[in-house]
């Protein structure tokens, strides 16, 4: 289906990332975010809240990032689109309810503003140190999709990718931004709501006898209903079977994490978004993600200005990790080099794909800026002989 | 014969609170003597008192024994995170206003991990009506203090007695802003669904506490008897004072427990502030709330 033209800002805006966020969640059809202060994403809801109310939606300041995490989720069991914005302190906390989203499969987004860590850290300043955290960070085993811009118009672009991601797979999506590329003010071209795809929610059409709330019918994701619908759904955060009630054997949690996990992975292959340069005639590969991206680009043009063989690999999803994409370079090239704003984080997954195939150099960063593009050429050079 | 006899003594078929219940997950995990159940039943009798549409009608919970409620009534329920059913049900009342919220759970849920969202939503005046099952103590994981614990009570954690002072909760509801304020205990079952009925009428944050017993960890280890002799303390030593000042209301171990209404008050829900803000600000620019309404859906 296309997007509600009422939520749509078409036309060219000079704009930054955190506000061409909001305005790709408003696109989307997301129509409730419920928020905490922190910097530096707290414009994406503040931009939120003065358009909201014209377009028919709710914004409410909760109390903090726990509460914020999971009244967006009742938002989503009321039949809204809903989202929730923060940076790492607040992501910290809202790992409780990513766990809640993964194990409900409720569909919903979680915008992180990356910033320097650990702990209070850099308030104002770039890092890209959570990526971990959004893969692995609230307890049990369970999958997501996170989504990593470059640009304020790809935070419009890929935060619709994300909202439909969210509905078609009923997972939270992380969106990964950083204080770079949410600051980071650029040309955004929002098209007609006409040209703007958006997916429905995965709603059941079943009569209400018939209606397995958390049955599969081979995809392995279940269909929806809302409170309200005269369904009387449970909904629970212990290990449950298809008609949602707690059920405490292995059995069912076997069946269920594996479906959880499975549901992304068997998947990864269409989630998956690379962007790709010169990879045919590669010796060595460079990985990066974000505002990293960017400067990476710099010393990746003067390494082949020099006559180096050097290839691009953009990680715009995070995860999935496109493992089978690593993998088989692995298997042509000599090294990956993974510049990144933390000390070698996305650089453990590639290294752990290539299977010691080829080599993986990481560039660390500990945040607080970006690379000089001189420091990722130095060991492009290093990884080329 | 007889056997026909025997499936007739077991018939639950007359039972008028079963229709609420989903039987399917029957027996529930409750101890005999627990009062949870008798607040279970109070509810499912307001319900067909009020006469409230079930279709429209959704409960939210928490975690420990009261949180088990929502999976065993038949309504659209969530059983959420620690602390966290107020947050959860604020985004679904806002989401779909058509919706009556209830929120259903413990004292330790509600007012020590989730004492943050208790306070924030009745001073915002959410439409929520909360049942908080008070039995003093942290039931679900063995007999921890709770912050409702009474004076000197014996814990699993306060093996010595409990010294840290207890809330009284109708105060802390009063002072934060709700609405409809009510205690009673459960052997006042017909004022208790009366209670429930009630707060369906208000429009607003409404809370009502209901001391319940624990005879497995609270009244045992405090040596206050079972559950029959704990009906009995409540007959004896609860007073009904309407409209008592919630700050002369405390609990203690073994004294008097006033119950009764104490607050009922008009004052507007945040869903009617918010909109009346918007169209004083906004004008013809404002669109009404459709967040509930807007997602289009598809089956696959």
């Amino acid at each position: 289906m296309k997007a509600d033209p009422r939520g749509v800002l078409t036309g060219e805006h000079f704009i930054d990332g955190d506000h061409a966020c909001c305005e790709g969640a408003l696109a989307a059809g997301a129509r409730f975010a419920a928020g905490y202060p922190i910097t530096p994403s707290t414009e994406v809801v503040e931009r939120f809240a003065a358009r909201v109310p014209t377009v028919g939606g709710t914004f409410i300041q909760m109390e903090d990032e726990l509460a914020a995490s999971i009244t967006l989720q009742g938002a989503v069991w009321g039949g809204a689109k809903a989202f929730t914005v923060t940076s790492g302190p607040g992501f910290s906390l809202m790992m409780e309810h990513i766990g809640y989203a993964a194990m409900t499969e409720t569909p919903c987004v979680f915008v992180d503003v990356q910033r320097g860590g650990p702990s209070t850290g850099l308030p104002t300043l770039p890092a890209q140190a959570d990526m971990m955290q959004a893969r692995w960070g609230s307890h049990g085993d369970y999958s997501i999709i996170a989504l990593c811009p470059n640009s304020p118009q790809e935070c419009f672009d890929l935060t619709i990718k994300a909202f439909n991601l969210s509905e078609e797979f009923r997972v939270p999506v992380m969106f990964m931004m950083d204080e770079v590329v949410g600051h980071m003010t650029e040309k955004v071209v929002i098209p007609p709501a006409g040209q703007i795809d958006v997916a429905p929610r995965k709603h059941t059409k079943k009569s209400i006898e018939d209606y397995l709330p958390y049955g599969t019918n081979g995809d392995m994701v279940p269909e929806m209903a809302h409170a309200g619908e005269g369904y009387k759904f449970h909904v629970t955060g212990l290990t449950h079977d298809e008609r949602g009630y707690p059920n405490m054997t292995p059995q069912t949690q076997g069946k269920l994490v594996r479906r959880l996990r499975d549901k992304i992975r068997s998947a990864a292959d269409r989630i998956c978004m690379l962007e790709e340069e010169n990879l045919g005639d590669a010796d060595v590969v460079v990985v990066s993600y974000g505002i990293t991206s960017r400067v990476a680009q710099r010393a990746i043009d003067s390494a082949r200005t020099r006559g180096l063989r050097v290839g691009k690999l953009r990680l715009i999803t995070a995860w999935p990790f496109p493992e089978e994409k690593i993998c088989g370079l692995a298997q042509k090239v000599k090294a990956f080099v993974v510049p990144e704003l933390n000390l070698g984080q996305m650089a453990l997954e590639v290294e752990r794909a290539a299977g010691g195939k080829a080599r993986t150099f990481c560039v660390p960063h500990a945040g607080g800026g970006v690379h000089q593009p001189e420091e990722i050429l130095n060991v492009i050079v290093e990884a080329s002989r | 014969m007889s056997t026909d006899v025997d499936i007739d003594l077991i018939s639950p078929v007359g039972n008028p609170v079963e229709p609420f219940l989903r039987t399917d997950r029957m027996p529930h995990i409750w101890c005999p003597g627990c009062g949870i159940g008798t607040t279970v039943n109070c509810f499912a009798r307001a319900l067909i008192e009020s006469k409230i549409d079930l279709n429209s009608l959704a409960l939210v919970s928490g975690i420990g024994c009261t949180g088990r409620v929502a999976g065993y009534v038949q309504l659209d329920s969530f059983h959420t995170t620690h602390g966290r059913a107020i947050p959860f049900a604020t985004g679904l009342k806002l989401a779909n206003p058509r919706l009556n919220v209830v929120v259903y759970s413990g004292d330790g849920d509600l007012s020590a991990i989730g004492g943050n969202h208790l306070i924030h939503a009745a001073r915002r005046n959410i439409d929520l009506k909360v049942i908080c099952v008070n039995n003093l103590i942290y039931a679900m994981t063995g007999g921890q203090t709770a912050p409702t614990t009474p004076d000197h009570a014996t814990t699993s954690t306060n093996p010595y007695g409990t010294f840290e002072p207890s809330f009284n909760l109708p105060h802390l509801l009063e002072a934060a802003g709700a609405v409809y304020v009510a205690r009673w205990t459960t052997f006042h079952v017909r004022q208790l669904a009366r209670s429930i009925g009630e707060a369906f009428q208000k429009k607003g944050f409404s809370f009502i506490e209901v001391i319940s017993p624990c005879p497995t960890l609270y009244q045992r280890r405090n040596k206050l008897g079972d559950s029959l002799d704990t009906m009995k303390y409540y007959k004896a030593m609860s007073k009904v004072r309407h409209g008592a000042p919630t700050s002369e209301v405390g609990l203690s171990i073994n004294g008097e427990i006033v119950v009764g209404k104490f607050v009922d008050r008009d004052r507007p829900d945040y869903s009617t502030l918010m909109r009346a803000q918007y169209v004083e600000s906004l004008g013809d620019r404002f669109v009404e709330n459709r967040s509930g309404q807007e997602v289009e859906t598809v089956c696959s």
